[in-house]
């Protein structure tokens, strides 16, 4: 254990949460910009800036996780804080590695705003000092379960971003969003594009808590002897998976894709944060290992 | 003619199935139609009626509603404490509020996930799945077998078209564009003047293997399901769990259990120990490992074996898993002659991380009383400001067992199963502890005299025990069969992209071309990318890309 690390990379956190706040006000400046100026779509210099921002806020975020990583000897997902730690940094890397395939920036409003908030949570609620693992938690199921777990709300939550921006363009290509305020919504892809988008990102976030199911399954084989128990969390974990199963069917079946498939996909991303905030800590279960 | 109506390309697909093979050629049309022939009410007789259920049935509208149905259905099994996984917090829920608990109790809440409206819930999607995959699995095994189809007439509405100049004539350039689309392992038909190539038929055979593994899964959970047996021991150091019906303490069979499926074998505890860390002397200690070293005798001999958290032992044809432990003081007790009466290391349930713990001595023979004795242990006891111990160390640093002793019938003798970890104390009369102004306060070796002449107890050892389960489970191999088979299904399904390509030559007076054209099946952004590459590899000067490697 080296304390002189682990805070080192609190330090970082809040470094982090303080560019990332800095990138969400750009981020909301540019929107607001487009909005004024009749929906101009192409980007402009405060755009730029906040990329650019967002970027250097996830390089000091990863110092955070890595820090903390080595400070612990272990992966750096042994607990609420941590979990909520590294998969904020993932899902910012899942937008931020998006950019590459697509320019999907007007979500970084929603993306560094979410990420902002989710830090900023973890890190006043959750936070606990370094501890070694207790033997439940020991051994390479930990490495594999969590991290595509960790993998798959990253996606999860930037596919909820398109979902949500998708919901509100399709408003509006109805005609029910008017007005100048929701004029920076021209500066988005048409609603089908977004729902395409959101669907390809969901679909690995599904992939992804598919294998979580499944190494989750099989780590409590080894633990407790049966790999499905209804545990509280295993339900939750449950609930998720058919909820996006749904998603997936929803965007194939005619007269429910479009907006029925993009409030399932919310709904879908509600209970993944449901599960990590009010699971673990009111529930009462097997994965009592939040450390609070 | 069932044949005949078969051969509709629709007919074998859920009724609303955007995706549908009678979409294939009409890539444009409107993303949000409604359901353009609603499932409408039945006009005629009971088997139109059927007709017309079933169709609602395998409806993807209905699949999905039981997918979200079956989400929220589940969500109570998280809020009431369940039997199965909670048994404990059921008898507190009664407890605590037995009007509310009845009220519950009629609608399953405690038993959400086998009860009849969650059950129906799930039988119905996978009768919807069933009826939903049968027919497609036929179509798509007509599919399989067909050739590619034929261009569609309007050839200007495909999203893909490249015109490529037929370089040394029309035949050559087609046997090109032949084997180029081979090599990306289309299926390729060369007709006369054209040809028809399909890629993707992984998309929908991935699809349906998915499918029907997960059926897979309820059928092997259904049949071997009532196979499974667990049960819980106690194992103290030095003593040997043989693995019959008596040896356990507690032991839920399967439905189908008989007593033959335990097979012989034993299990003896060698030692146990636990390893704490702190990381500050104020900070409490916090466990990093527990280790069972134990042997394990079976018809081919015995062995050893290490016995650890996440990694259970296997014996025979069950495995035993490492889910608790903690510390057994032997006790001895002696009549007022000192003949023994009572000796053997008793289990103390922990209480807190610094392994406080709690058990009960119950002497029912042997003395001129029963006697019973509730008692504390202190692995390193420490004494508080108040007088009382407590415990500063999960390790056995300083170890002292206190009591209170009782006298009295201990109710053992009117046939009923008592807890062991319990002694009902209202008919008892308190003969020493707290309270009674005789302390009794024992470290090893201590001996103490129970007043009365009723004779001796001593805290003549320290044992470790480890509470295991042992558990075998007929469906393990089934359901991982089905799991693997799942994923790479739905892996294969989600990689592949459906798409078709045409060739077609054209000329007339002017030099011969071939036109291309492509299409897909559902999004596929990468469709001009790909389809561009398989016109470049068929063009004579393109390097060969196999070849170059």
């Amino acid at each position: 254990m080296n304390y002189n690390l682990e805070s080192i990379s609190l330090v970082s956190t809040y470094s982090a949460m303080a560019v990332y706040a800095l990138a969400f006000i750009l981020f909301t400046v540019d929107l607001a910009g487009r909005a004024a100026t009749e929906g101009q779509s192409k980007p402009t210099r405060w755009l730029r800036a906040a990329t650019a921002l967002l970027v250097l806020g996830w390089l000091v975020h990863v110092v955070a996780v890595v820090t903390r990583a080595i400070s612990a000897n272990r992966v750096p997902w042994a607990n609420m804080y941590e979990f909520g730690l590294t998969t904020t940094a993932v899902l910012v890397a899942v937008f931020l590695g998006s950019l590459f395939w697509r320019d999907i920036r007007y979500v970084g409003a929603f993306i560094s705003g979410f990420a902002l908030l989710a830090l900023g949570v973890v890190t006043v609620n959750f936070y606990v000092t370094v501890v070694p693992l207790p033997p439940a938690l020991q051994g390479y199921w930990l490495i594999i379960h969590v991290c595509v777990a960790v993998l798959s709300t990253g996606f999860f939550a930037t596919g909820a971003a398109l979902s949500a921006a998708q919901l509100f363009q399709e408003s509006r290509e109805e005609g029910k969003l008017r007005g100048r305020s929701w004029r920076f919504l021209s500066a988005f892809p048409s609603a089908a594009e977004l729902e395409a988008l959101a669907y390809r990102i969901l679909v690995i976030g599904f992939v992804f808590w598919t294998f979580t199911l499944v190494a989750g399954a099989i780590w409590a084989e080894r633990a407790w002897g049966r790999y499905w128990g209804w545990d509280t969390k295993e339900v939750w974990t449950f609930i998720i998976w058919t909820l996006f199963a749904g998603y997936i069917h929803a965007r194939a079946t005619r007269g429910w894709r479009g907006r029925p498939a993009a409030i399932l996909s919310l709904i879908g991303f509600g209970a993944v944060v449901f599960n990590y905030s009010i699971v673990n800590i009111f529930f009462k279960g097997l994965h009592a290992y939040s450390g609070l | 003619m069932a044949s005949r109506r078969f051969s509709e390309p629709g007919a074998l697909q859920p009724v609303d199935l955007a995706d549908s093979t009678s979409d294939f050629d009409s890539p444009d049309a409107p993303r949000k139609n409604r359901l353009d022939a609603p499932i409408r009410g039945p006009k005629l007789g009971p088997l139109e009626f059927l007709r017309w259920g079933w169709r609602v049935l395998t409806s993807m509208r209905t699949a999905i509603i039981l997918m979200v149905l079956l989400a929220f259905a589940s969500i109570p099994g998280s809020l009431v404490p369940q039997r199965s996984s909670d048994p404990n917090g059921v008898i507190v829920f009664r407890n605590a509020d037995p009007e509310l608990f009845a009220l519950y109790d009629s609608f399953q809440l405690f038993d959400t996930f086998t009860s009849v409206w969650f059950s129906s819930i799930y039988v119905l999607l996978f009768v919807s799945l069933i009826g939903c995959i049968l027919p497609r699995s036929l179509h798509h095994w007509r599919i399989l077998r067909a050739e590619p189809a034929d261009a569609p007439d309007n050839w200007v509405r495909l999203p893909f078209r490249r015109d490529e100049p037929a370089t040394g004539g029309a035949d050559a350039a087609l046997s090109r564009a032949e084997s180029s689309l081979r090599r990306a392992r289309y299926r390729v038909v060369r007709d006369g003047s054209g040809i028809r190539a399909e890629f993707g038929y992984l998309r929908e055979t991935g699809n349906l293997i998915f499918h029907i593994a997960l059926v897979g899964i309820l059928v092997t959970l259904a049949l071997t399901g009532g196979y499974g047996w667990n049960g819980q021991r106690v194992i103290v150091e030095g003593q040997t769990f043989t693995n019959q019906l008596a040896s356990f303490d507690t032991f839920n069979p399967g439905a189908w259990f008989s007593e033959t499926q335990l097979e012989p074998y034993g299990v003896s505890l060698k030692t146990f120990t636990a390893e704490y860390t702190q990381r500050s002397p104020d900070d409490p200690w916090v466990p990093i490992d527990f280790i069972a070293e134990v042997s394990v005798t079976d018809a081919d001999g015995t062995t050893d074996a290490t016995l650890k958290v996440n990694e259970p032992l296997a014996a025979g044809n069950s495995q035993m898993y490492l889910l608790g432990n903690g510390f057994a003081p032997i006790i001895t007790v002696r009549d007022p002659d000192g003949v023994v009466v009572f000796e053997q290391p008793v289990v103390f349930l922990s209480q807190d991380s610094n392994l406080t713990s709690v058990g009960v001595v119950k002497v029912p023979d042997g003395l001129a009383e029963q006697v019973g004795m509730q008692g504390f242990f202190y692995p390193s006891a420490v004494q508080l400001d108040s007088g009382a111990l407590t415990s500063n160390n999960p390790e056995p640093l300083n170890p002292a067992v206190t009591f209170n002793i009782y006298t009295g019938d201990l109710g053992l003798d009117s046939g009923q199963t008592a807890n062991v970890f319990q002694l009902p104390t209202d008919d008892l009369t308190l003969i020493a502890g707290r309270n009674t102004g005789v302390d009794v306060v024992l470290t090893p070796g201590d001996v103490f005299t129970l007043p009365g002449d009723l004779g001796s107890i001593e805290f003549s050892g320290l044992r470790r025990f480890i509470g295991v389960e042992i558990r075998h489970d007929a469906t393990q191999f089934g359901v991982a069969l089905g799991v693997f088979f799942a994923i790479a299904g739905l892996l294969a399904s989600l990689g592949t992209r459906r798409r078709r390509v045409w060739i077609r030559v054209a000329g007339g007076d002017r030099p011969p071309t071939l036109e291309w054209g492509g299409m897909a099946r559902g999004d596929d952004p990468r469709l001009d990318v790909a389809l561009d590459k398989l016109v470049d590899r068929s063009r004579p000067t393109a390097p060969d890309k196999l070849g170059a490697k």
